[in-house]
């Protein structure tokens, strides 16, 4: 019982990460239709900046909680400039292109980014400190479920609900809707769509960076090939809760970080990443518009 | 004899939303017929339905083409349904943009050619007979459509009236008996309209094939159709000759909203 | 005054770069001797490129805007670049290619071993770029998992030679046959998939395959690979090393002459024209009486031959082969040839296959650039150049017009 206890609560805990990334790649996807490739990426180069942010905060003398709040804070504005002038460059003067255009450049951008901190920094994995605090009341548990896994489950969550509410009552949320239901309308009724698509990258980044200094304090090393597999897995997460769809990317990851849990702990932990391409081909092949997707019809 | 098309109470849901009910239409041999109706009657998706798109939910198509045998074609697959002998063009033109005219009518020829992988790579007499043979069928085509001087051009540098010639013409090397054009004269001004007219007649009297179109060009509808079929909100509301449908009251409120004789 | 402005813009982006590249570029830690190294001089590059380059991409930008909105009017035909104009007289690419001819046979005499191994390597990658070609450049199904069938062609002859002896000549059509083979198993679950749901498809398969040569042991060997794999044999003679890379350029050489002469044929046959038009128009192409089923995958089997066939080679070269080969990465770079080359243009893969291939090893300066300049291509080619380097112009049939039907439809 304790181990199927264990397993849960750490499949709760991937499934978590793969939410917080793959809430990035639904919110892209629902504005222009593009499968980000370069997602994975800008979450590695969060987890890098915050690497880099807090080795010189933490050379200069600083010391716990602190370090942690402004090297996510350093992660957090370098993703989104990042994810901003990826968007900029490589799927703005795709817009009217057609479909396998944007996403040949996302792959090109994708590949651009990986190497491009490989040349920088290092091909070595860079030892990550774990900067979240120990927290005491969770002391007990802690053969279950340690003080980085529910920091990663909360932050999860509360991101989640904070996007929601951002999406339903804000201005610009509202901006973000109209643009994803039919771009050229919105356009007419005033909306400064090149705007609305830069707010969705920027908003996916800085959550995809937050998820990048969680996981890397929770597995505690990085390189720069992290965002690769972690890119395709929140992908598969996006997609298996239906792509577009905020609950949708949260209901995905889960699903996806239990069935890994269960799967590499039950059947074979070799296979990990196995279950998770099997999962995304089925989930296309069978069921592309996802568990919380509608199926749309083409009209001919 | 037998209508080549023959559809009976054919009804289309799609989930909950009924977009076709219960549809009868015939179309004899050597026939224009026009189906027309407002917008968003269903005629589209009557085609669709037809020509294996989509699958009706209830109802029978039959078709009894001059050289073959009488069948039922519900469900069948698009290509299937162009190989029998019926062919269309569409309501938003869908050239292929990047081949040349020729090239586009060529691959009308398609299902009436054989050669394969094999054939291909061999390219041994017969494969070499029937490629000239399928160049000179489409330029042929061309001619007789009268697009022969563009046989080079890319088929999206085309002017609008020139590309739906060029889907008619695309559609007729596919060898048809029955040839559905969706709305062949939109966007034509009154001279190619005109020549539009006299394209498909030539079509019906010299290539002898039949013909059913959705337009909302009434003209035209009045000018050469033999039979006119009338939807609205999915359900066949009259039948007759141009002139039985000029004066249908049922009709006219549907068009224009009112009874216009009360 | 617009220069001015234009300045200021190029300014603003260059700081702009300069703080974004900030962190990764400029600051390396070192947390094992705990100090910190700026690089600023890595700065300054970015500082003054950015600025520069952004000058030429809005030139670029802006250029190609005028050219589409010339073609959106209707006016201006697709002029080719002068540099092809010339190239398309008889009197300019015969001779050009008889040259070209005389300087592959001479090649491996003018040149070392291990130039003629970096040839060979180039020409694999013409090969695989002529297969994905005619799945992603003809039928425009954009496969990311094409390294499947090259490992497929590869541990086919490592384990069909380890568990039964079986030569390099035995294999080669066999891996050609697997390969196509798989291409149909891996083509059809994904018929009904649209563009890019089909690009991620494909691409879970070939790490699905990966992975499975990775784990299963007892059948892959794993990640220790296979070893020992003898090269092609000439007639039972014993060959040096360098005789043997010498025997392995021309059988490269002869077997990319043999796939641009099939890949040809089969471009201009009905069914290269079947397949692009269902790259241009699926829908279109079905109501024409195409068989979407059967086109596509006769494109999946027919692109994966090739691939099959240089897995083959590739393990015959190298005489050694493990997962790790047969990465994402390897379908990234033959799908950057095909995009760089123009998608369909059998010409501009083979330029794009030699340029992407061979300028990283001549350019030694840049060698460690090389998955850069991959990534690079991709999106510029995209932005500024989606048709690729080579325009690719359809072909002018000679017809007969029939003597007694001349009567034309029209009026």
């Amino acid at each position: 019982m304790d181990y199927f206890l264990e397993l849960l609560l750490g499949g709760l805990t991937r499934g978590s990460i793969y939410a917080l990334i793959a809430l990035g790649y639904t919110m892209v996807y629902g504005i222009i239709e593009l499968i980000n490739f370069a997602h994975g990426e800008i979450y590695m180069i969060g987890a890098f900046t915050a690497l880099i942010a807090a080795s010189v905060l933490t050379m200069s003398g600083m010391t716990g909680l602190s370090v942690l709040v402004l090297a996510t804070v350093v992660a957090v504005l370098y993703a989104s400039a990042y994810g901003f002038t990826v968007e900029k460059i490589a799927y703005k003067p795709l817009r009217q292109a057609p479909r396998l255009s944007p996403l040949i450049s996302a792959i090109g951008m994708s590949i651009f980014l990986q190497n491009y901190v490989l040349l920088a920094q290092t091909s070595d994995f860079l030892p990550f400190p774990n900067l979240i605090p120990a927290l005491p009341f969770m002391e007990p548990y802690s053969q279950l479920m340690g003080s980085t896994e529910l920091v990663i489950v909360l932050t999860t969550a509360v991101a989640t609900v904070v996007l929601t509410l951002f999406i339903k009552f804000t201005k610009i949320g509202k901006a973000m809707r109209a643009t994803a239901q039919d771009r050229s309308m919105a356009m007419l009724t005033g909306v400064n769509v090149n705007r609305v698509i830069s707010n969705t990258f920027i908003i996916g980044s800085a959550l995809a960076a937050i998820g990048g200094v969680l996981i890397a304090s929770h597995v505690g090393r990085i390189n720069f090939y992290i965002g690769f597999i972690a890119g395709i897995k929140a992908f598969t997460a996006a997609v298996l809760g239906g792509i577009g769809s905020i609950p949708g990317a949260v209901l995905g990851g889960l699903v996806l970080g239990w069935t890994e849990s269960f799967a590499t702990g039950y059947v074979s932990s070799d296979y990990e990443d196995v279950f998770a391409f099997c999962l995304l081909v089925l989930i296309l092949i069978f069921r592309p518009a996802g568990l919380l997707g509608r199926s749309t019809a083409q009209k001919v | 004899m037998d209508s080549v098309l023959n559809v009976n109470g054919m009804t289309m849901d799609f989930g909950g939303l009924r977009a076709l009910q219960a549809v009868d239409l015939r179309v004899r041999q050597g026939e224009i017929v026009a189906l027309i109706g407002p917008n968003g009657a269903g005629k589209t998706t009557f085609f669709n339905c037809v020509c294996g798109i989509y699958e009706p939910t209830r109802g029978d198509i039959f078709i009894s083409p001059p050289a073959g045998r009488r069948r039922r074609i519900n469900g069948v697959k698009i290509n299937e349904a162009t190989e029998l002998g019926l062919a269309r063009t569409f309501q938003n033109i869908r050239l292929f943009p990047n081949m040349t005219v020729l090239e586009n009518v060529m691959i009308g020829r398609h299902c009436r050619a054989k050669a394969g992988v094999l054939g291909a790579i061999l390219r041994g007499g017969s494969t070499r007979r029937e490629e000239q043979e399928i160049v000179d069928r489409s330029y042929e085509i061309l001619v007789r459509i009268g697009l022969a001087d563009q046989v080079d051009d890319l088929a999206k540098n085309l002017p609008y009236g020139a590309q739906r010639r060029l889907e008619i013409a695309r559609a007729m090397a596919t060898e048809p008996f029955l040839l559905l054009l969706d709305e062949p004269a939109a966007g034509m001004n009154p001279r190619e309209t005109e020549e539009l007219e006299q394209l498909i007649i030539r079509i019906r009297d010299e290539e002898r094939i039949s013909i059913l179109m959705i337009e909302h060009d009434m003209k035209i509808v009045m000018s050469i159709s033999d039979r006119i079929f009338v939807l609205d909100y999915g359900e066949k509301i009259a039948e007759g000759t141009a002139a039985q449908i000029r004066e249908n009251p049922v009709v006219i409120k549907a068009y224009l909203g009112e009874d216009v004789n009360a | 005054m617009k220069i001015l402005s234009e300045f200021r813009k190029s300014f603003f982006i260059s700081l702009w770069f300069m703080f974004l590249t900030f962190p990764i570029l400029v600051i390396r830690v070192n947390t094992i001797e705990k100090i910190v190294e700026w690089r600023w001089r890595n700065m300054a590059f970015i500082g003054i490129g950015s600025f520069l380059l952004s000058f030429v991409w809005r030139y670029l930008l802006a250029s190609k805007e005028r050219v589409r909105k010339r073609a959106e009017a209707g006016e201006g035909e697709e002029v080719k670049p002068i540099s092809q104009r010339v190239l398309d007289e008889p009197w300019v690419y015969r001779p050009a290619l008889v040259a070209v001819g005389l300087f592959a046979l001479a090649f491996p005499f003018l040149f070392s071993s291990y130039q003629t191994n970096i040839m060979t390597t180039a020409l694999m990658y013409v090969m695989l770029g002529l297969g994905l070609n005619i799945v992603v450049g003809l039928a425009g199904l954009l496969d990311l998992g094409y390294v499947a069938f090259y490992a497929v062609g590869a541990y086919s002859y490592a384990l069909l030679n380890y568990h039964f002896g079986l030569g390099f000549w035995a294999v080669l059509p066999v891996g050609a046959l697997i390969g196509a083979f798989f291409g149909i198993l891996l083509g059809f679950p994904v018929l009904r998939l649209r563009g890019d749901y089909l690009a991620i498809v494909t691409l879970g398969f070939g790490e699905i395959i990966r992975l499975i040569l990775e784990n299963w042991n007892e059948f892959s060997f794993g990640p220790s690979g296979i070893a020992n794999i003898p090269r092609p044999g000439l007639f039972g003679l014993k060959l040096s090393l360098h005789e043997a890379t010498v025997y392995l350029y021309f059988l490269m050489v002869a077997l990319c002459l043999f796939t641009i002469f099939v890949v040809n044929r089969l471009r201009d046959s009905r069914i290269g024209r079947a397949w692009i038009a269902l790259r241009e128009d699926e829908v279109a192409c079905q109501a024409m009486g195409i068989d979407k089923t059967k086109t596509k995958l006769t494109a999946f089997a027919l692109g994966a031959t090739w691939a099959g066939m240089v897995g083959v080679i590739f393990a015959a070269k190298t005489t050694f082969i493990n997962p790790a080969s047969f990465t994402f990465l390897e379908s990234a770079m033959i799908l950057s040839i095909v995009v760089l080359g123009g998608m369909g243009s059998i010409v501009g893969v083979i330029l794009g296959a030699l340029i992407l291939i061979l300028s990283p090893e001549y350019l030694r300066a840049f060698s460690a650039y090389r998955m850069l300049l991959f990534g690079m291509t991709m999106v510029l080619m995209m932005v500024f150049r989606p048709q690729g380097i080579v325009t690719n112009v359809r072909r002018i049939y000679k017809y007969r017009e029939r003597e007694t039907d001349g009567k034309p439809l029209q009026a």
